[in-house]
């Protein structure tokens, strides 16, 4: 043993020196709201209660916030990974530029939800740019009111389209990071006995792909069970969310435990949701051995 | 044999895929820069100029001669600065400690930190708020900042362990065996090493930080931060304002990605831990 390794044996108590002022902080800015959050949300008068989960569901916006929320969820998620699955098939196609392509797809990591929301209200406003380009093309011949606070079909799509545009580089970074860790000679065995394109992707990358896919559908089920400035930049009072009603009650109505009772109920809807994602996508243990 | 044609062709499908793909993410932002940058003649205009043709700085200036702009910046800009102190400060030895030793809860700590990448902002915010009113740190810059990191630190652990790994160990033990002791040898050789990636890290702190709008616009009254000022301006904004402030609020990530790109695979690729 080298007199270094000798020294650096005698330092063992050091990582646990370097970790402490991390785990002290998020024990006290993490873990101990969270705590918080719970007892305001469960407790009145130094009693247990739910009279706050009542006061959440029986207000008129709760119904509607949940709905959205979950509409939201369902169509975004699927929809952003087929476009994220088609990024990391182009950055991975070797094609000329594709350093360029990458740093354009991924250019909305950076982007707050409130600057896509607004982005996307001047492109979906009466006289906004996609009336601008639609009639340029002919395709309507007066403005069309994208936004009607009437059509909440209408909302969800708008809504769907600039959080998709923001949040897709987040599945695409996962799913590309997670493709080049497979090896070629798996995609080419599979091309010389035959196989086209879709089925290598259907019967070989996807599979390989699987923790990465796991990786990027929890984090991003999460992620869109907050979604928030980008509905309230786009919809204005049109449409409202599960984060908006939290952040409505804290500020306008000043009731911090029916806030707070959102705020449980969003986590519980992602850690319910991140555990059914896990036990689906789960690989079975026969299928492993192989 | 018709190989050779059978690959040309999707070939150039794939090139205007993947051209599609790049338009569908810069369209928007170029309508917003141009927005952002034209007369507010142009902004209220239609059709909107696709071209533009009169370049002003009109509308930015309206902006940042709106209400409470200016101050909401520099208070974004103090914010941030303060999460990047705290974070790295705070993030950068554990860093080092997932990189440099093996020990028993690193996995576990390492698993802690990759977790809380995903955790919701919402649950933190609303009880920090009431707890902040009762140290006195409602309102103020420093009780944002300190959420700022809480969202931060995870990401600025994940990205300097890795840049402490890719910096070789034999380098520290031959500073070491020529009379350093671990400190000296950690300023000395570790640290100019690792700069370019602890840069990395304080401006990717810089972003979660300027990018926030949920916790900054609840635990902020007077002092908000820019996002929070916009945010609650938004119902009664002109279009030249919403223009010029989603222009400024989408601003910096066009730099960000470009200096970052590099570690943003250590920050959301690494799947196995």
């Amino acid at each position: 043993m080298t007199a270094t390794a000798r020294r650096l044996r005698r330092w063992e108590g050091l990582p646990y020196w370097l970790i402490l002022p991390t785990v002290a902080y998020l024990a006290l800015f993490f873990a101990w709201p969270t705590v918080q959050a719970f007892q305001l949300a469960f407790r009145e008068d130094d009693a247990w209660t739910l009279a706050h989960f009542r006061t959440m569901v029986n207000d008129a916006a709760f119904g509607d916030a949940l709905r959205f929320t979950l509409l939201l969820v369902v169509v975004i998620v699927p929809l952003q990974f087929v476009v994220a699955l088609g990024m990391a098939l182009l950055v991975n196609a070797k094609l000329r530029g594709r350093g360029l392509f990458l740093y354009v797809f991924l250019l909305p990591l950076a982007i707050s939800d409130l600057a896509a929301g607004i982005v996307w209200s001047a492109i979906f406003t009466e006289f906004g740019y996609l009336n601008t380009i639609l009639e340029g093309l002919g395709i309507i011949d007066r403005p069309y009111l994208w936004l009607d606070p009437q059509n909440q079909g209408l909302l969800l799509m708008t809504v769907v389209a600039a959080e998709i545009w923001r949040s897709t580089a987040l599945v695409a970074i996962i799913l590309i990071a997670g493709l080049q860790g497979i090896p070629r000679d798996y995609s080419e065995a599979a091309e010389v006995f035959g196989a086209g394109f879709f089925q290598r992707v259907r019967h070989v990358i996807i599979p390989m792909l699987k923790p990465s896919i796991q990786v990027a559908l929890v984090l991003r089920v999460i992620l869109a069970f907050e979604v928030f400035a980008t509905v309230i930049a786009i919809t204005g009072a049109g449409e409202t969310v599960l984060a908006e009603e939290a952040w409505r009650w804290k500020t306008s109505y000043f009731d911090d435990s029916v806030a707070a009772a959102y705020a449980v109920l969003i986590l519980v809807l992602s850690l319910v949701s991140a555990g059914l994602i896990l036990r689906l996508l789960r690989t079975p243990r026969e299928q492993m051995a192989r | 044999m018709s190989r050779g044609r059978h690959r040309v062709l999707p070939r150039a499908l794939l090139y205007v895929a993947a051209v599609l793909l790049a338009l569908w993410v810069l369209a928007p932002i170029y309508f917003i820069t141009i927005g952002a940058f034209s007369t507010s003649e142009a902004v209220y205009g239609y059709p909107k100029q696709l071209i533009p043709r009169d370049v002003s700085t009109e509308t930015l200036s309206f902006f940042l001669h709106s209400a409470g702009v200016v101050d909401s910046l520099k208070t974004s800009v103090y914010v941030a600065g303060i999460t990047i102190v705290l974070a790295l400060g705070i993030g950068t030895p554990a860093g080092y400690a997932l990189a440099r030793f093996a020990f028993r809860a690193g996995d576990a700590f390492r698993l802690t930190v990759v977790a809380t990448r995903a955790f919701p902002i919402v649950i933190l915010s609303i009880p920090l708020a009431v707890m902040f009113i009762r140290w006195g740190l409602d309102d103020t810059v420093l009780g944002v900042a300190i959420v700022h990191t809480a969202l931060a630190l995870p990401f600025v652990v994940l990205v300097t362990s890795s840049v402490f790994a890719g910096i070789s160990l034999e380098l520290e033990e031959a500073a070491m065996t020529l009379g350093c002791n671990r400190a000296q040898a950690v300023r000395r050789i570790v640290l100019p090493l690792a700069l370019p990636g602890l840069a990395a890290a304080a401006i990717f702190t810089f972003v979660v930080s300027w990018n926030e709008v949920f916790a900054a616009s609840i635990l902020t009254l007077q002092n908000r931060t820019l996002p929070a000022q916009v945010l609650a301006a938004l119902d009664q904004s002109s279009l030249p304002y919403r223009f010029a402030g989603g222009f400024v609020l989408l601003a910096p990530s066009l730099l960000v990605i470009l200096v970052i790109r590099k570690y943003l695979f250590n920050m959301w690729g690494r799947v196995v831990t």
